[in-house]
């Protein structure tokens, strides 16, 4: 079906309002579906939030041109979120529309039916020579398969050049998740453990923070292997990595990203009452004040995580004091092995 | 998820938290670690310890305690008081001097480093020229003698240790004044001894290592009299009327010399080898103490026959006919004699042998009969026997303390009665809040109850439950029973025995029931006991019970230690706790958790196998309940050692806790190679070391699986009453977490009293929580309606505690190494959490709740958890909003077995171990603060150096002035002292006056 209307360009109004239009205009009120449009380079991005349904309406040019599908059936790979590119690609995670219609399509079930081994996120908040690489450890019966051990890195100072102590990778298992990504190596050195900077901590307290942690590892590593950086601001990189590069305020390169995005995942203990059967511990309802606190709720879902979230509200979150919140939404016959819930981000 | 609402600065909270939480390290007990010297003042009867760590501690009355430490932490060699002053000086082994004073300050006594001061030679020559060896105060107060290994004796003034080079007296000069024949410059090497004439300020004697004895005449810069000795020179004594002196040598001999101004080079009077006529090894130390009725009192440090009793550490008392070598149990580091200090009065008249072995302090009543042992109400050796475990409980109830205490008397019936004759100083604390118990478990199967209420930790009572087992040592072998012509008279004196028969009867878990009395005890071989107060002795039987915690599963070996077996027919008991019931673990692994709930009579015990539930009324098994995982190969197979994680710190806690008595040992051995020995002992610790750092040290990141080792080894066990099936019928329940971070919930059907008896006790699985993280459970509790912790057993009936809230919905603390998880109850759901090593990296090592009262207000009190980490960090964590409210470092986090010692009591305190011998005792509140206030006076002087003799009710008296006067007394601090040591009476009126003034 294709429908045609008008939007007052100078006040595009919010993202919600216009999903709802969406609906109106096409009578499907009840009907969750994805947005999509077109920007200039001919590439397919989608609009799931205020930022960029904003950029999309600036970049109109006169004709803004949207797709919309339907929730069940959407064709995800046409937004390339697949995780089985990412393995062979360590750029894949920056949103890159698949639009080269000549290659050849693979086709693949949609990313419900796969599992997130690995990814590398933040990339456009991070200094080129860090990454952050995130390990999904629930669910595979893979092993971490790491070692990590005290070394010294040099740094630069206020009194110059430094020695100073850090923690590197000093093995990979072979056959272990760690190995299988690519994405870490040996002489790696470890900055950050989901968010928490590792300087100044013992290399026991490493230790029992990445085991603590294993379930959703989050290591940020300067690679030892500085060859294969992102280069940011090339076009290869998609207009949309552009896009969020210019939305950056450039002052806080090195904030947390996405790492609160995993909180709870890992948590849901197995409780089993008298002899019945196990079940998830469901989650106690939030508090309905800490709800009403929120502002502005975005749904997004588990899907949009690695790059679709735009780094500006990654640094809203942060400037207001961390003050986010996520809850799940109970999901009716979700396996439990795929952890990741809706967030509700500030 | 509320851990991203971070908390704001609220003020009020803020303030609060001032009122409430605050860190102290208060006070060290036990027995100081490695003690290097000992020093006395007769004149403020006070007793000083320096240790090898340079740490140096003052001990007078009991309750009065000051502790210095110095920077350099080297070695303390030798402790002496500045006669008639609140001052001492110390030497340490880096030859530095230092001066420190007690002065009081804001009401109360301070212990403080004044001066420090290293000798310094001219320029070029050897360090040997300046190293001091002997040290003595004049009793002008002005200078200390330094005698060196040179043989020059150097003069400092005091106090500002500065030299006075026109004063010295070199070997030179001394020489001169010698007959040449006698003596060549090599005599006069290294001063061994100094001493001051005791009638005649002016004349000192000094001694030679060689053997040459000189006595000084300082005012004419002469030597007044010479004497020769054969023998290598240990040490000097003077008789007190100053006629004779003694000298020690190291043969194992003693002389005695005279002294007359009319014979320059006097010869012996008497010449002894107490020990003879075989070697003896030397004495290093004698007292010459005379007695009303002219038979004196000689006694001396070593001496004994060199082949056959070389190892002993022996002091000997002689008097007359009567001669006892006091054998004590390891290394004699210094004794002294108290006596008379008077010095109008005509005789010594002693009345207490001090001495300080290198692991226990034993005072020796020499005016009673048999020389009995003085019982000492501090410096307790807390490390007889290796400790394994504590436990702690606040608040005993009058009846249970006397009674303890009167099953202690009972022990005690072999000390003297004599008072407490290191009595200096007055305690101005308060008295303690309330009664606290400290228990600690040790090696050896003993329990040891100890009065934690004060600053001095006091043994009120010692449980042994050897008697239950058949062990290979023979309880009736008594090293002791030496015949009466045995020679040497040896008698074995001190508790110090590190040495356990079998380590399977070593106490791991203690849980005592102040209420009821009644009392749990669990050991190494699986062993659990209940036990129950009996004020008399007892002939009984203990009655026996096997738990099979692998009950259904197939086909294991234990290949650990065997159970330990028991004593047929019925045991004597002497009185206090008896044992009554024996529950047996199979198999025999060490015990690792432990709970009694004294109204419902159970017992819950668990091991790495699984836990089980007695009921100790009808003396039945109730149920077991098996956590092993079948995989788990090492927990089945044998003891804990085995497993890696868990190795490394065990072998390192024991390796701490051994390394003093090994170190003990070895130096028996080598005898005056002692020092030696020590060397090469740290070389080859700092050569381990070397080795440690040079291996490349990594760790392994894997997330733990329900596979892992141990996951079914039991941590934790606890009981409440609660809604566990619906919110309406509330039921007494049992709790049990693993380390696999699995939680056990077990609904118990306990008949009410009056069917106890008839009807057995049910228990039904209610319900299982697997953790996710899978970290180690380590502590479980229960919060009421009112989000208050459930009481203790009997504590609403003693009408101690307000009945829990049985009506608003009760909630469920699940606290892991890792995470603190408060759920629902009785729909288990997950309602908020703290992660602790997620984001910090530390992991919970013990966690209590604890009260806190604010020191404004009397009437708010609060419960938080009090938590230390593994980092030795100590947090308080809000209830039931698990807010962190503040964190102090504590322990250093190297220190692991002071990590794994530490017990919180439940006032916001806590002890650890600080040595194998010593608790800290901390305190994180601001009401519950129990430490050493105390001030010591100088007491009056006249002009001739007489000294008052305080008695016991002057002191009592002084003890009750200073809580009326307060600030008031420091000023007349003077003309009090005057007036208390006089009169009650004046002691009334000034304190009216003083009230009237104010």
């Amino acid at each position: 079906e294709f429908r045609r209307f008008s939007l007052e360009r100078s006040k595009p109004g919010k993202f919600e309002e216009f999903y709802g239009l969406l609906q109106h205009v096409h009578k499907i009120p009840n009907v969750d579906v994805l947005v999509g449009y077109t920007d200039i380079h001919g590439d397919l991005l989608p609009i799931n939030n205020d930022d960029n349904y904003h950029k999309a309406v600036s970049t109109a040019n006169p004709l803004l041109r949207i797709f919309i599908q339907r929730k069940e059936d959407a064709d995800y790979s046409a937004f390339g979120t697949d995780t089985m590119t990412r393995k062979k690609n360590v750029l894949s995670n920056v949103l890159r529309p698949d639009n080269h219609k000549k290659k050849p399509h693979i086709v693949i079930s949609m990313p419900q039916d796969f599992r997130p081994v690995s990814s590398i996120i933040d990339v456009d908040i991070l200094p080129e020579t860090h990454r952050r690489v995130r390990l999904y450890k629930y669910g595979t019966d893979k092993p971490l398969g790491f070692y990590i051990r005290d070394g010294s890195s040099v740094r630069v100072t206020p009194h110059g050049l430094e020695k100073v102590p850090g923690i590197f990778i000093s093995r990979l298992v072979p056959g272990g998740l760690a190995q299988s990504t690519g994405l870490l190596a040996v002489n790696d050195e470890v900055l950050e453990v989901n968010g928490i900077e590792v300087s100044g901590k013992s290399l026991d307290q490493v230790t029992d923070m990445m085991i603590a942690n294993s379930r959703n590892l989050i290591i940020t590593v300067r690679p030892a292997n500085q060859r294969n950086n992102v280069v940011r601001n090339s076009r290869t990189s998609g207009s949309s990595g552009q896009s969020t590069e210019s939305s950056l305020p450039s002052s806080t390169p090195n904030i947390l990203g996405n790492l609160q995005g995993e909180e709870e995942s890992d948590e849901e203990d197995i409780i089993i009452e008298d002899s019945g059967e196990p079940q998830q511990i469901p989650k106690a309802a939030p508090t309905s004040d800490s709800i009403e606190s929120l502002s502005q709720i975005e749904l997004l879902h588990e899907s949009t995580q690695n790059g679709f979230l735009p780094s500006s509200d990654m640094n809203l979150n942060h400037s207001a004091g961390s003050i986010s919140m996520e809850f799940e939404v109970p999901e009716q016959g979700r396996k439990s092995l795929e952890e990741d819930g809706t967030i509700i981000t500030l | 998820m509320r851990r991203f609402l971070r908390p704001g600065h609220d003020p009020v909270r803020e303030r609060l938290k001032r009122d409430l939480f605050q860190f102290n390290k208060t006070v060290e007990h036990g027995f100081p670690h490695q003690p290097s010297a000992l020093g006395y003042s007769p004149f403020l009867r006070l007793m000083a310890i320096g240790t090898r760590s340079g740490a140096i501690k003052l001990y007078g009355a009991p309750g009065v305690e000051f502790m210095g430490l110095h920077e350099e932490n080297n070695t303390v060699m030798q402790i002496h008081f500045i006669p008639d002053q609140c001052q001492l000086v110390t030497l340490l082994d880096d030859n530095s001097l230092h001066l420190w004073s007690l002065k009081q300050h804001g009401g109360a006594s301070e212990l403080r480093e004044e001066h420090r001061f290293t000798l310094k030679g001219p320029p070029g020559s050897p360090p040997s020229a300046t190293q001091v060896t002997a040290v003595l105060p004049h009793s002008s107060r002005e200078v200390l003698y330094l005698g060196t290994e040179s043989g020059t004796i150097f003069v400092v003034e005091l106090p500002s240790l500065r030299v006075l080079e026109d004063r010295t007296i070199t070997p030179e000069a001394v020489l001169q004044r010698i007959p040449e024949d006698n003596c060549s410059r090599r005599s006069c090497e290294l001063v061994e001894a100094l001493q001051e004439h005791p009638k005649n300020p002016d004349q000192i004697l000094i001694g030679y290592s060689r053997g040459l004895i000189v006595l000084w005449d300082l005012q004419n810069n002469k030597a007044a009299q010479h004497f020769l000795g054969s023998q290598q020179l240990e040490n000097l004594y003077w008789q007190r009327d100053g006629s004779k002196f003694i000298s020690c040598h190291y043969d194992g001999s003693y002389t005695q010399w005279p002294v007359s101004s009319d014979n320059r080079q006097a010869e012996p009077l008497e010449n002894t080898v107490p020990y003879g006529p075989f070697p003896c090894k030397a004495i290093s130390k004698i007292y010459w103490q005379t007695t009303k009725n002219g038979v004196p009192y000689i006694i001396f440090q070593g001496g004994m026959p060199r082949a056959s009793y070389g190892d002993r550490h022996s002091i000997s008392v002689i008097h007359g006919s009567q001669q006892t070598a006091f054998d004590f149990t390891s290394r004699v580091i210094d004794f002294f004699i108290i006596f008379s200090s008077d010095p109008a009065a005509e005789f010594d008249d002693p009345s207490a042998l001090v001495a300080l072995a290198e692991e226990e302090l034993v005072v020796i009543d020499l005016k009673s009969a048999g020389w009995p042992a003085v019982h000492p109400p501090y410096l307790a050796s807390l490390h007889c026997s290796a400790i394994t475990c504590s436990h702690h409980v606040s608040n005993i109830p009058l009846k249970l303390w006397e009674r303890i205490i009167s099953a202690g008397s009972k022990q005690n019936i072999h000390y003297s009665s004599m008072p407490w004759p290191i009595d200096g100083g007055t305690n101005i604390a308060p008295d303690p809040p309330q009664r606290d118990l400290l228990l600690t478990g040790h090696e050896d199967g003993t329990v040891r109850f100890w009065d934690a209420s004060g600053v001095c930790l006091h043994l009120l009572y010692k449980l042994s439950t050897v008697r239950v087992f058949l062990t290979d040592a023979d309880p009736n072998d008594n090293m002791n029973t030496l015949g009466e012509d045995e020679w040497p008279p040896l008698r074995k004196v001190g508790t110090f025995d590190p040495y356990s028969d079998d380590p399977r009867l070593g106490i791991q878990k203690i849980y005592l029931c102040k209420y009821s009395g009644y009392l749990a005890v669990a050991g190494t071989a699986g062993q659990v006991l209940v036990m129950e107060l009996n004020d008399e002795d007892a002939e009984h039987v203990v009655d026996h019970a096997e738990a099979d915690l692998l009950q259904d599963q197939e086909g294991y070996r234990w290949k650990g230690h065997e159970k330990l077996k028991t004593r047929d027919g019925p045991v004597r008991f002497e009185a206090g706790f008896q044992p009554f019931v024996l529950v047996q673990c199979q198999p025999p692994a060490v015990v690792t958790s432990l709970a009694l709930h004294s109204e419902w009579r159970l017992v819950a015990f668990g091991t790495s196998h699984g836990f089980g539930l007695f009921d100790h009324q009808q003396k039945r098994l109730v149920f077991v309940k098996c956590t092993l995982h079948p995989s788990d190969q090492l927990a089945l197979e044998g003891p804990l050692s085995r497993v890696k994680s868990l190795k490394k710190s065990l072998r390192q806690s024991f390796r701490r806790i051994r390394r003093s008595r090994v170190s003990s040992r070895k130096r028996r051995g080598a005898g005056g190679t002692a020092s030696e020995v020590q060397e090469a002992n740290a070389k080859f610790d700092q050569d381990a070391l070397q080795e440690m750092e040079l291996a490349p040290v990594q760790r392994k990141i894997e997330a733990r699986s329900a596979e892992d080792s141990f996951t079914g080894f039991v941590r934790t066990l606890y009981f409440a009453d609660t809604f566990l099936r619906d919110s309406s019928r509330h039921c007494p329940s049992l709790w049990a977490g693993t380390n696999g971070g699995t939680v056990y919930a077990f609904c118990l059907r306990v008949p009410p009293a009056e069917r106890r008896m008839d009807e057995p006790v049910r228990a039904e699985q209610a319900k299982e929580i697997q953790l996710m993280h899978r970290a180690p459970v380590v502590g479980i509790l229960v919060l009421d309606g009112r989000s208050t912790p459930l009481p203790e057993p009997l504590e609403v009936a003693h009408d101690l505690s307000k009945s829990p809230d049985m009506q608003g919905s009760h909630q469920l603390l699940v606290v892991s190494e890792e995470q603190f998880k408060v759920f629902t109850l009785p729909k288990v759901s997950s309602k908020l959490k703290l992660k602790l090593t997620a984001l910090e990296g530390c992991r919970v090592r013990k966690v209590t709740v604890a009260n806190f009262g604010s020191c404004k207000t009397d009437d708010y009190s609060e419960n938080d958890l009090a938590v230390l980490t593994n980092l030795g960090d100590i947090q308080i964590i809000s209830l039931p909003f698990l807010k962190l409210q503040i964190r102090y470092p504590c322990i250093r986090k190297e220190d692991v077995s002071g990590i794994a010692s530490c017990v919180f009591t439940k006032y916001g305190q806590g002890f650890y171990l600080i040595s194998p011998s010593e608790f800290e005792r901390f305190s994180l509140s601001t009401k519950w603060l129990v430490e050493p206030r105390c001030i010591v006076d100088m007491p009056e002087v006249t002009s001739n150096n007489h000294v008052h003799n305080k008695s016991g009710t002057e002191n009592a008296a002084r003890k009750s002035s200073p809580d009326d006067c307060g600030e008031d007394e420091r000023k007349s601090g003077r003309l009090m002292e005057h007036a208390l040591l006089n009169d009650e009476k004046v002691l009334k009126e000034i304190q009216s006056t003083l009230e009237g003034g104010r």
